[in-house]
């Protein structure tokens, strides 16, 4: 019975080029315990019930910005200015940002943890994450205070 | 008279009842590592002519003793209760002991079958060939305190519990410990610091037993950073299990628990 040597890699074989995983941390008796908190079950909860909000918020933002009274078309600083001399409004750009950002920024963070190998490169790219999410919530919740429709 | 049952035979039972076996000629594509020859792993080929009905672990025994013996897997009872034989068949976690020939061969193309490749699990360091270091695995295994933990005076004999109470874990009793779903886990791969659906599986075990006392602090582990909140639903652990244990079930069993009892 022959055998045959292939070279790893050959192309009629798909399995060939997946990557040998080695841990990069073994989880061992060492391991440091990490701190016990309830921050992954409020974080797990926080986006299956901010989940259900976005889809009413952004679905009847959709509708109100694209679609009634003439779309896209009606959109303008004055239409701007006239909505968010209304409360109910501004609450509700001012809800809808908030949990999109956080929303996104906890998925992206899941994202990182579940992709990024190396602990630098997580820790980075975590950094820049929480840097830009602070940064539009901030601006975003500032432009929805203090919008003055009569500026020049 | 007796023409009546023989025209019943069919051809399958006129095989069996010839003792002849139809054999297939087949190849076997091993992931082969050995760190004392090469830094890098090779697939190695191997032309077997066996029975299809056999399993593949034989085809591995064929290689081993009639063909290389340097060719080094684990495995001991060979009928799928150790769980030491789970390996990739095809890019699928299965126990060579329970997987037949014919059921991973697929169709001749121009009487010729593809091969049927065999890699060590994956997300555990390989020693070589098939063989992975298990110790993260057990390690997070002994993690989630794997035993009975029972307050208050002992029984004078056997601690009792209704039919009802025993069949509330009795999927996550099966398990073998063979690794086949923590090492499908996509999230396990990338670090290893996930607990893994078999830890998860063995605290569900006692966490749902109504004469476990340490269900919290089992839940208290898996709440952490590493625990059962970096599952993503996958279920690629409930495919791989060759016990049929719907882990991702169990898993969502346990986060249910967790929002229940913290909130």
């Amino acid at each position: 019975m022959a055998t045959t040597e292939t070279t790893p890699g050959a192309p009629e074989n798909p399995g060939a080029v997946a990557p040998v995983i080695e841990p990069p941390r073994k989880r061992t008796a060492r391991t440091p315990r990490s701190t016990r908190t309830n921050f992954e079950l409020f974080a797990w909860l926080f986006m299956r019930l901010s989940g259900i909000v976005l889809v009413i918020l952004v679905l009847g933002h959709l509708l109100i910005q694209l679609y009634l009274d003439g779309g896209i078309t009606k959109v303008s600083f004055a239409f701007v200015a006239g909505r968010w001399s209304n409360p109910w409004w501004q609450v509700w750009d001012l809800v809808m940002l908030w949990l999109a950002m956080l929303h996104g920024a906890n998925g992206l963070r899941t994202v990182i943890n579940d992709y990024a190998e190396r602990a630098a490169t997580r820790a980075w790219l975590k950094a820049l994450l929480y840097a830009a999410t602070v940064f539009t919530v901030l601006l975003g919740t500032l432009v929805i205070f203090t919008f003055d429709p009569n500026i020049s | 008279m007796s023409t009546a049952t023989e025209d019943k035979h069919s051809a399958a039972l006129d095989a069996a009842e010839s003792g002849a076996t139809q054999h297939v000629t087949f190849r076997l594509r091993i992931r082969r590592f050995n760190p004392e020859q090469a830094a890098e792993p090779v697939w190695v080929d191997y032309e077997l002519s066996m029975d299809p009905k056999e399993k593949l672990l034989d085809a591995l025994h064929k290689v081993k003793w009639e063909i290389d013996g340097t060719l080094t897997f684990r495995r001991s009872c060979a009928h799928g209760i150790c769980g030491s034989d789970a390996m990739r068949i095809n890019g699928k976690n299965r126990l060579a002991c329970k997987t037949l020939i014919k059921d991973v061969l697929g169709k001749p193309k121009n009487g010729v079958y593809k091969p049927i490749t065999v890699e060590p699990i994956k997300g555990l360091t390989v020693l070589k060939d098939l063989v992975v270091d298990m110790d993260p695995f057990f390690q997070a295994f002994r993690d989630v305190m794997p035993f009975l933990v029972a307050k208050g005076n002992e029984p004078t004999r056997e601690r009792k519990q209704s039919i009802e109470d025993r069949a509330r874990f009795d999927d996550t009793t099966k398990c073998i410990l063979c690794a086949a779903c923590t090492s499908s886990c996509p999230v396990f791969w990338n670090d290893g610091q996930y607990f893994g659906p078999a830890a998860i599986v063995n605290a569900h075990r006692f966490i749902f037993d109504s004469r476990d006392d340490a269900g919290e602090q089992r839940l208290e582990i898996l709440n952490e950073k590493d625990g059962v909140w970096r599952c993503r639903t996958t279920f690629n652990c409930t495919d791989a299990c060759p016990r049929g244990i719907q882990v991702t079930q169990a898993i969502q069993e346990v986060k249910r628990a967790l929002i229940t009892r913290r909130i």
